[in-house]
Order: C-alpha cells, then structure tokens, then sequence
C-alpha cells in the first residue's frame, strides 16, 4: 500500500527539484521549514522525530534541501516529512506538509474490531510495521 | 399592527428634524412620523459597542427615504404605530435604534428598470440584546420590520457585530486550525462528496458508497440536507455502517477519514441522542441542517464543543430568503450569525457549480468565515469594518455541480482554506466511485503543486490538468466526460456599489 497523508501524496514521488520549488514557496510566505521522520505513520501519530528545530531564520531553500538530504541518508528507509510553520496570528499551525521519502515497503494497516452492545464496535487502526520493535520495522533500519 | 396614516408621512421637511426639545410635543398622544420620533439621527456617531445594520430599503410610493430608515430603525426596536406615555419610564433615548446615513443604490430608480431602493444605516445600542443569543439578536433585527406595511420590499445586507457583543459567542466549536491539526491535513482544500442518489439507499449501500469515496482519496463523505431516518434507512443502520466504511478507509490509507453523519432530527433530544452514538462509534465529525433553527444550532455546537467534534452546517432552506436582491436576508449575513453561534463548516458557494454565486458576493461570504479581521469593501458587499474578535475561522463548502475540470477556478476562487465537495463529480465517474474520488484528488494536488511554484492557474489549468491526467487514468476519464459541463446562469444576488459611494 501507500500512505497517503501529507500535501502530495497522489502524485509521483517529487523530485528534489519539486520538492526545492515547494520549499521557495513556504519561505516567500515567511513560513518556518522543519524536516520529521518516522517509523511508525499511523494516522494518528502526530508527533513524528523532529530533524533538529524548525528552520526559523534560514531563507534559502538550498539549506533546507540539505537537512531533507542528510535525514534521508540517516535514515533511509523511514518516512520523511517536510513541514511549513506559520507563525502569524490566527493561524499558528502548520501551513504545508509533505512526505519527502518512504520506506520501499509500506506493509500499511490492519483493522482491528472489537464488538459493543447494540451492534457497535470500537474500531483501532494498528501499524503492522509496529509488530516489531522501533528502530527495526523496515528492512532498510539499522539493528 | 396598522401603518401611521399618509398624513404624517407627507408632513413637511422642517418637521423631520430630529426629536423636538420640548418632551410635552413629542410624547403628546397621537400619531407622528418615526423621524420625529428620533429614530433618524443623522448626525449619531456610531459607538464602538452599537450593533450596525445595514437595509436596502424600497420605500412605498410616498414615502421618503430618511422616514422609510426611521421606521425600519423604529420597528426593529422600541417603537410602536403611536406614542406611548411609557417610553418615558425608560432610557428611551438609549434604546430606539438610531438611523444615521441613507444612500440611493446604485443602479435603481428613475431611468432603471428597477424602482427606487436606498442602503440605510441603522445603529442598535448594545443593551439591547441578551448575550450570545442569535435567537434574540435576530427576533430584533428581523423580527417584524420585515412585513412592515411602510416599506415595499426591505432586505438586511450587512451588520456590523461589535467586540464587545461577539466576546459572548462561542464561536465554533473547532475551527480551521484545530481541524486540521486533528485531520493531519495541511496545505490543500480538502475534499467530500454527498452521498447520492440522496435518497433511498439502504444502510449497507450507503455504507459502500462511503468507504468507495474515502479510499479512493477524499476526505470527507456526508449525508445530504434531508437524510434523517426514513423508512428505508434508520438513523442507526446509517451511522453503524457509514462508520465502517470510514474506519476501512482509514486502514486502507493511512489518513483520518470523516463522514458528516446528519443528526437533523425532529426535538433536541432526538439530536442528542444521535450525536452521541456519532461520538460512541468514533465519528470526527456530525452534521446539522439549518432549518432546525437557530437555538438548536447553538445547542449543537456546544454539544459539538464539549465531544471535540467537527459541527458541519448544511444551510438547507436559504435560498427562499438569501437569493433574491430586494428583500430578504443576504448570505453574508446568515455567515455572520453562524460564525458567532458556532459552526465549524459551512456551505457558502462555488462561484462555477450549478448553485447561486456571485464571485464578488461569494469572496465577501469566504472572507466573513475565515478571516480575523474584514475591512469594508463594497465590492464584496461588506459595508462595515468588522473584528472577529478571535473567534475560531469557519470552514467554508463549495458543493453542487464542480468537477476535476474546474480545479484551476475552483483553487483560485475560493483558496485552499475550504472543503470541495464533488458528489455527482465523484459517484458518477465512468470507472466507479474509487476512480472518481482519486480522479479529484489527483487534480487537486496537481493544482496546488503547481500554484506554489508560481505558475498561473487562471491561464495553465487546463494545461496543468491535462499533465496531471498522463499519470492518473481516472482523471483523463473525468475531464473527458465533463469537459463541456458549465452553469453559465446570470446571478441574482449581486453587489450594487460605485466606487466613491455619494451620501445623501
């Protein structure tokens, strides 16, 4: 399967040409840039590994494109995700945010029921990757 | 209620001043013009607090402008048809609504084919109105006036809601920025369809339907306006299996997915008791209609508020009062009173479907929803500066008649802060639901993409969608199928405006 969360994930891969012109945009905003990884994409795991701080005062995408370059090389078969920060009042969140790599082989999700009164059921999303310990979910992982 | 007679409104000009000195002549009994009776002040300069109006009034024959604002200003507050000695047990002074300015509008009167309308200004002190209630601010504003004999045809075009008044709303019970942090959706309009045909499907059909359209790509299904509980599908059968195919989806992609549950129903408690079984199945979001009033709107959204749940609001029913240009309530302001009553979606035009939309009129509504801070801009129809006062941004909905082959419009009308809904543009795709849903969301993104590098939508969409379809066979099917679909209509609801507008 193929995770489809993030700004562009129904197109082909970017390139790091694409990827460079997306991260002008977001500095032309005055938006901050921060690259994140993970091993572990369930839907509601916001809070993937921070690549070091937000990119507060950097203004060239080049810089940027280095950071997204040097986490792919560290870990090279995890999700990596670049997001844009506004912080302008009233918003204050996230503006754009898009996977940059995925591992070669995204074993998806299985869903997990549990039956309630009155024909319900508590539905949970579980990562097959997560059946294996973090650091050792994807071929590519370091042991 | 019975009109003051011709006599009064036909008294001469030096009578129209504002309220005579003397209170002995202006609470003698009888019958006077409202003007006299100092609901036209225009030398009244609005406070900071006052709550402003502003009608577009058609007086009938005979009667003049500044009287016709009075006794608009009069009926949507204290006044009644004669002096009552009582006024004057109160701070009446205070309470009458003031009407301050009267304009000809543009485009009416001798020489058009329309008759005589004029924008009037009205000014209503804060102390009029209970505290974040829409039920009270409106039985005021649009309580009687509007069968008001004196006035041919009268519609409400603009208010001004104060900070100080807008401090005791809620205000929806999300928000844009929450509800994205929640979906983990950033960047890009998100995407929904209506489930359709919109009535008649069963609870599993239905349910299909769903999961189809979410794994396919998008993000959002709903229910339609008058989808409650029907003899072919109970309320329950509907939540349990459109849920269903929201958590299937959900495995299969890896992405939050939602379905706008309707819990329209006929009490509150019906309301209740369906929005929590939404909430026990998991449910990120509920929907409302916004026929069942606005007291009920209210009492969602703090329901909505207090279960962390998205409160979308289908605005079934406005169009018999919204869409045509001399009487009645604009939209604008109907997007008003829900952003202070709290919804956290909205539908508010496409500009290019098949529904009523001015692109001036619907850029006014769009701003009104999402923006902290609207300066007056006539050509978007907003006649008054007005602070949101923080209140959370509404996410507005484009629904009815759009497809992937108005991506380009579709992005650069309404900006990336809205919900595109496709219902027919994804269930009736050629190839099945799937195609249709990723069809959209294929174009979608190469719209963005291409947006943020720079390039011009207005002139390159076609050209960025024809590229985009080289990688996505569902999107070639859709923009052949629907290449030639346009609803080419003249809009009712336009902006009347000149751009130094002339004072009377």
């Amino acid at each position: 399967m193929r995770i489809t969360q993030g700004t562009f994930s129904f197109l082909p891969d970017l390139t790091d040409e694409q990827i460079g012109r997306q991260l002008d945009y977001a500095l032309s905003r005055g938006w901050a840039l921060s690259v994140e990884s993970t091993d572990d994409a369930h839907p509601r795991n916001v809070f993937w590994d921070m690549w070091g701080m937000p990119a507060f005062d950097r203004t060239d995408a080049a810089t940027i494109l280095g950071e997204v370059q040097a986490c792919r090389r560290a870990h090279p078969d995890r999700y990596v995700k670049v997001n844009a920060f506004d912080a302008e009042s009233g918003w204050e969140t996230v503006r754009l945010s898009f996977i940059v790599q995925r591992p070669k082989d995204e074993p998806g999700f299985a869903l997990e029921r549990q039956e309630g009164p009155g024909r319900t059921q508590r539905y949970t999303v579980r990562a097959y990757a997560c059946d294996r310990p973090a650091g050792r979910r994807y071929p590519g992982d370091a042991p | 209620m019975r009109a003051p007679d011709a006599k009064a409104f036909d008294a001469p000009a030096s009578a129209h001043g504002a309220t005579p000195r003397d209170p002995r002549d202006r609470y003698r009994s009888g019958v006077i013009p409202y003007r006299s009776m100092g609901y036209w002040q225009p030398d009244y300069v609005p406070k900071d607090t006052d709550v402003l109006a502003l009608f577009r009034i058609a007086p009938q024959e005979g009667v003049e402008p500044e009287e016709a604002a009075a006794a608009v200003a009069g009926e949507s507050s204290t006044a009644t048809w004669t002096v009552v000695w009582t006024d004057r047990l109160t701070a009446c002074d205070r309470y009458r609504a003031k009407a301050y300015r009267v304009d000809p509008v543009p485009g009416t009167g001798p020489g058009t084919t329309t008759p005589q309308q004029y924008f009037a200004r009205i000014a209503y002190d804060l102390a009029l109105f209970e505290e974040g209630s829409i039920a009270n601010l409106t039985a005021s504003i649009i309580g009687n006036v509007f069968g008001f004999k004196a006035v041919r045809t009268l519609r409400l075009e603009d208010m001004r809601l104060p900070v100080a008044y807008l401090k005791t709303f809620q205000g929806p019970p999300t928000g844009i920025v929450v509800e994205r942090e929640r979906l983990d959706k950033f960047g890009r309009p998100l995407l929904g369809a209506t489930v359709k045909p919109k009535l008649g499907l069963s609870g599993k059909n239905y349910g299909r339907v769903v999961y189809e359209a979410l794994k396919g790509g998008l993000d959002f299904v709903k229910d339609d306006e008058n989808i409650n509980s029907q003899p072919f599908m109970h309320w329950r059968d509907r939540f349990l299996f459109a849920m269903e195919g929201v958590n299937r989806a959900m495995a299969d992609t890896g992405e939050v997915k939602g379905h706008y549950l309707n819990v329209t129903a006929a009490t509150m408690e019906d309301m209740y008791e369906r929005a929590e079984l939404a909430q026990e199945l998991g449910s990120v979001v509920i929907m409302i209609d916004l026929v069942i009033g606005y007291t009920a709107i209210q009492s969602m959204s703090r329901w909505a508020r207090k279960h962390d749940m998205i409160l979308h609001l289908h605005r079934a029913g406005h169009g018999t009062y919204t869409r045509q240009k001399a009487h009645g309530v604009s939209f604008r302001v109907i997007a008003k009173w829900m952003r202070a009553a709290g919804v956290d979606h909205i539908h508010a035009g496409t500009v290019v479907g098949k529904l009523e939309g001015d692109p001036n009129v619907v850029r006014g509504i769009y701003d009104t929803l999402r923006e902290t801070r609207t300066p007056e801009c006539l050509e978007h129809g907003l006649f008054f500066d007005q602070d949101w006062a923080d209140l959370r941004k509404v996410m507005p909905v484009a629904s009815g008649g759009i497809h992937a082959g108005q991506m380009h419009q579709l992005l650069a009308y309404l900006g990336e802060d809205v919900v595109l809904q496709f219902g027919g543009g994804t269930i009736g795709h050629p190839m099945g639901i799937q195609a249709g849903a990723t069809a959209n969301r294929v174009a979608l993104e190469a719209m963005v993409l291409a947006r943020n590098e720079g390039r011009d939508l207005w002139n390159d969409g076609p050209d960025i969608l024809e590229q985009a379809a080289r990688h996505c066979v569902p999107l070639r099917a859709a923009l052949e199928l629907w290449k030639d679909v346009t609803f080419d209509y003249a809009s009712t609801d336009t902006v009347d405006y000149v751009a130094t507008p002339t004072a009377s």
